[in-house]
């Protein structure tokens, strides 16, 4: 079979170094992908003991655990993992493995660059975890770190972060250049734009995505970088500069950045609906074009961030009316999938589980989104736990329940063998149970007055968060259940065939499993 | 054994039950005291009914999708995959719902942005971690710090019904009469938010926001900072009462005397005694959330002040520092915050507490003469 390198012959010189230099030097996507994937997963737990520490001292009113210093670093570096260590280093990496099997490619475009990309990351979140060892602790301006707070106010430690971040955007940028020039370039013969995967679709966009934003971050920072360290006054008013301005150029990059973190999601949703549905996706152009709306959209609307610093009224009106209207091409998204079901054959493994929970609570997500957009409104959710509730929905549910349900999908290919499937169903429930306990009961707060990012709170609200630490310490305590599940798989189990699900399509399937070091060195041909 | 089981529920019936009777379980936005916040939660629930139609139909057609055709019931899968009369239709149609819930959104932010014609202006400033209220007509002001004594955070003592929400001194208005207020900050971005009023405007250094609110109801009304603003940003909450007119006028003019006796004091001759036993509570209230009651700080962001050389050395150096503050750092200027009186206080306080045993005094004359010769 072409599609595959004929190991026997040539194992001598492609199979894979022996070792820690196979992991330091390699070139190869999949063992890169790996590494991402593994990496986000360790990410993934240690913003969650964070967050474990949030919820720990918010179980009851009062100080108990941890003095309001410490909870705000805890916050602010949940955030920032969560962010930029875990979901999106978790996409990059499906995006190493999936892409090159998926256009028949037999690897990354810019190889090289691909290990340097991920090896950036280690390094960055290194110098990002230190600064709680500090003098003075860790960044403790939330996740946002609006200056003047996060400059003038700031702790010492905020150059080291500032320096993380820079290390992580130039990450980000070449992976998406990568990603780009993989896709562009390297297509099996036959494989048009609009016979591309759906997935192949959302990174690509993705990707631009990113190489347009992030060094409107690098910007932010260095500005901050500037007004810290070299007597700049970009964000400091008494100087001269404008701390609202940071606001402008940060959730210019922001607002992308949360279409960065679902956009690859809804590319593997759009390929787990229609194979446990055993039906085609419902509406193939309007995906991409829907897709291609919202990336463009999501330029113009990041003052909705903004509704009380006091623009404009005009501003006020033209976000309030742009942001509404990204609400159409998310709902055709929806409406597509749930189509796709209907009148399909449907069976709900695990990966079907978590995405038939993405559609539903990723909207509910949406929902209160499109609440945040009505501008008067805003004016009560601003900056509440019903900001919080929405994008830990869209979040939760939409990016990580995504990455969960390509990872137990695809685990097969990967490992060669297949999960067991009930433990990959308790981990789904407790996770649906614990997650929707955890968050939901935040839209509550947030609409009863509770301010976010705060240590301590009036005693109306003691109850709802108690429901919520509880749901948070479930979901929390779950997540080392995907981690066994996951070792238990790639240690052994049933043997995956190529196409272990009947309703799958792609190229993907036509290489055996666990899918060979080398794969496509001779494209296929697609009709 | 029927004992024993009776006994538990019982005890833990006795355990749960207060937690359920005193609980609160409010589930939403309150409809507020003014024009504005009713108009806020009519959007609220228009939006939210919306919100609930849509995901009914959609979400319906969905769980009939996953009861009626399960491949374990042996459904058989269709084959179409477009149509673009529904694909045109669930195009069309949300974004009509849009354009419809647009139009009484942008009457009513109209509304809200009209600061026009007001009666009363109050300048609010943001502090770390205060308010200051200023009746700039009136030529009086004050701050406005939390009140909820530290032994009920530090769950030493019971929790008070309203922990976290009380202040010392609350910001007093007159109802039926539009209020305008002017927002800025002194250090970092803050903001000011009543839920009951509808109104919450960021605080931002350098920038004067502006917004109103016009309350019918007498009352006290209770919010909190709502931006992030450093370690004490949970404990800086906003207390609002509403009084008729003609108390409001008598509070005011009360105010303005005890400003006038306030200045008076400035004059008067001070002992060491009584300027430490003053400055021990300005202290409390301006210094300590920084430099701790027990002067040890939190270093490295805010220094000790028991044993620094500045607070034994030069008296000068002391006095800049607390007026002038010291620039990028988080060390204010307090020259503008707290009286002569205050000021001279705080300083020779913190020359004998904790230790600092100087003997030294600073008196306000003296602060008002260094005031004026820079």
């Amino acid at each position: 079979m072409s599609a595959v390198a004929d190991t026997h012959n040539q194992e001598h010189h492609h199979g894979p170094a022996k070792g820690i230099s196979r992991w330091l030097l390699t070139t190869n996507h999949k063992d890169i992908g790996s590494m991402y994937l593994i990496f986000s997963f360790a990410m993934f737990l240690l913003g969650g003991s964070m967050a474990m520490v949030i919820r720990a001292e918010l179980f009851q009113p009062g100080l108990q655990i941890v003095q309001p210093e410490f909870f705000n670093q805890m916050t602010t570096m949940h955030g920032l993992i969560m962010v930029f260590g875990a979901v999106m280093p978790a996409f990059v990496g499906l995006a190493n493995w999936m892409l090159p099997l998926m256009i028949g490619a037999p690897d990354m475009a810019l190889p090289r660059m691909n290990n340097w990309s991920f090896w950036l990351l280690p390094c960055a979140f290194l110098i990002l975890v230190s600064t709680l060892f500090m003098e003075g602790g860790a960044p403790n301006f939330g996740w946002t770190f609006y200056a003047p707070l996060s400059t003038t106010y700031g702790p010492p430690s905020t150059t080291f972060f500032i320096f993380a971040i820079h290390i992580m955007g130039v990450s980000s940028i070449m992976g998406a250049i990568n990603v780009i020039a993989t896709i562009l370039n390297l297509r099996a013969p036959g494989m048009t734009l609009m016979k591309m995967p759906l997935f192949v679709w959302t990174w690509l966009i993705t990707a631009f995505l990113l190489i347009a934003v992030m060094p409107v971050l690098a910007g932010a920072v260095t500005m901050m970088l500037m007004d810290i360290n070299f007597g700049t006054s970009f964000f400091d008013a008494s100087g001269g500069g404008d701390p609202v301005l940071f606001q402008h150029v940060f959730w210019f990059f922001g607002h992308p950045e949360v279409y960065i973190m679902i956009l690859p999601a809804f590319g593997a949703i759009s390929h787990i609906v229609p194979a446990f549905s055993r039906k085609p996706l419902f509406g193939y152009p309007s995906m991409v074009y829907a897709t291609g709306a919202i990336a463009l959209l999501s330029f113009l609307v990041w003052a909705h961030h903004m509704f009380t610093v006091g623009i404009p009224l005009a501003g006020q009106l033209f976000f309030m009316y742009a942001t509404l209207l990204i609400a159409v091409p998310t709902g055709v998204k929806v409406f597509n999938w749930v189509t796709t079901m209907f009148r399909g054959s449907l069976s709900f493994e695990a990966p079907m589980l978590f995405a038939v929970a993405f559609i539903i609570l990723f909207s509910i997500g949406g929902f209160s989104g499109l609440m945040l957009a009505i501008a008067p409104a805003d004016f009560q959710y601003h900056d509440t736990y019903f900001v919080v509730a929405h994008f830990h929905y869209v979040l939760v549910p939409g990016a990580i329940f995504g990455i969960f349900a390509s990872a137990y999908f695809w685990l097969p290919k990967w490992t060669g063998n297949m999960y067991d499937e009930t433990l990959a169903k308790t981990h789904f429930w407790l996770s649906f149970v614990g997650m929707n306990l955890a968050f939901f009961p935040m839209h509550f707060l947030g609409l009863a007055g509770m301010p976010r990012r705060i240590p301590d709170y009036a005693l109306q609200f003691a109850d709802f968060n108690m429901v919520s630490s509880i749901g948070a310490f479930m979901f929390g305590v779950t997540q080392l259940l995907f981690l066994f599940i996951v070792v238990k798989c790639a240690r052994g189990g049933e043997k995956a065939p190529a196409k272990p699900w009947d309703g799958a399509e792609g190229l993907e399937w036509t290489v055996p499993s666990p899918a060979p070091y080398h794969t496509f060195t001779t494209p296929p041909e697609v009709k | 054994m029927r004992v024993h089981a009776k006994r538990a529920l019982a005890l833990v019936t006795g355990l749960l039950l207060p937690a359920v009777v005193m609980a609160d379980w409010t589930m939403n936005m309150t409809p507020g005291v003014t024009g504005t916040s009713n108009q806020i939660f009519s959007l609220h629930m228009t939006i939210l009914w919306i919100c609930v139609a849509i995901g009914v139909v959609v979400f319906g057609v969905m769980f009939w999708s996953i009861f009626a055709h399960r491949k374990s019931q042996g459904h058989k899968a269709a084959n179409f995959h477009e149509n673009t009369l529904v694909e045109v239709l669930w195009t069309a149609i949300p974004f009509a719902i849009l354009v419809a819930m647009a139009v009484p959104a942008t009457a009513t932010l109209i509304e809200m942005y009209d600061t026009t014609e007001s009666e009363v202006d109050i300048k609010i400033t943001g502090y770390q971690w205060r308010w200051q209220y200023e009746y700039i007509n009136d030529g009086f002001g004050y701050f406005s710090s939390l009140s909820t004594p530290r032994d009920q955070i530090e769950n030493r003592q019971a929790k008070g019904e309203n922990y976290l929400l009380e202040v010392d001194k609350p910001l007093v208005i007159p109802v039926g009469k539009k209020v305008r207020f002017l927002l800025t900050a002194n250090d970092v971005i803050h903001s000011w938010w009543v839920p009951e009023f509808g109104v919450k405007k960021d605080a931002i250094p350098g920038f004067i926001n502006e917004t109103w609110t016009r309350v019918d109801e007498p009352g006290i009304y209770r919010g909190q900072c709502t931006e992030l603003c450093g370690k004490d940003h949970g404990f800086m909450p906003v207390v609002v009462e509403a009084v008729p007119e003609e108390e409001y006028v008598a509070w005011v003019a009360e105010q303005k005397e005890a400003a006038e006796a306030e200045r008076q004091l400035t004059q008067k001759d001070w002992t060491l005694d009584e300027l430490i036993e003053r400055g021990e509570k300005a202290y409390a209230s301006a210094c300590a959330s920084c430099h701790q009651p027990n002067g040890a700080g939190m270093p490295p962001a805010f220094p000790a002040l028991k044993g620094s050389p500045i607070a034994t050395g030069d008296m000068a150096a002391h006095i800049d520092i607390v007026v002038n503050g010291v620039s990028g750092t988080a060390m204010q200027a307090f020259g503008g915050q707290l009286s002569e009186v205050d000021l001279a206080a705080v300083i020779t306080y913190e020359r004998n507490a904790w230790g600092n045993n100087t003997g030294e005094m600073v008196t306000p004359k003296e602060i008002f003469d260094f005031n004026n010769k820079e």
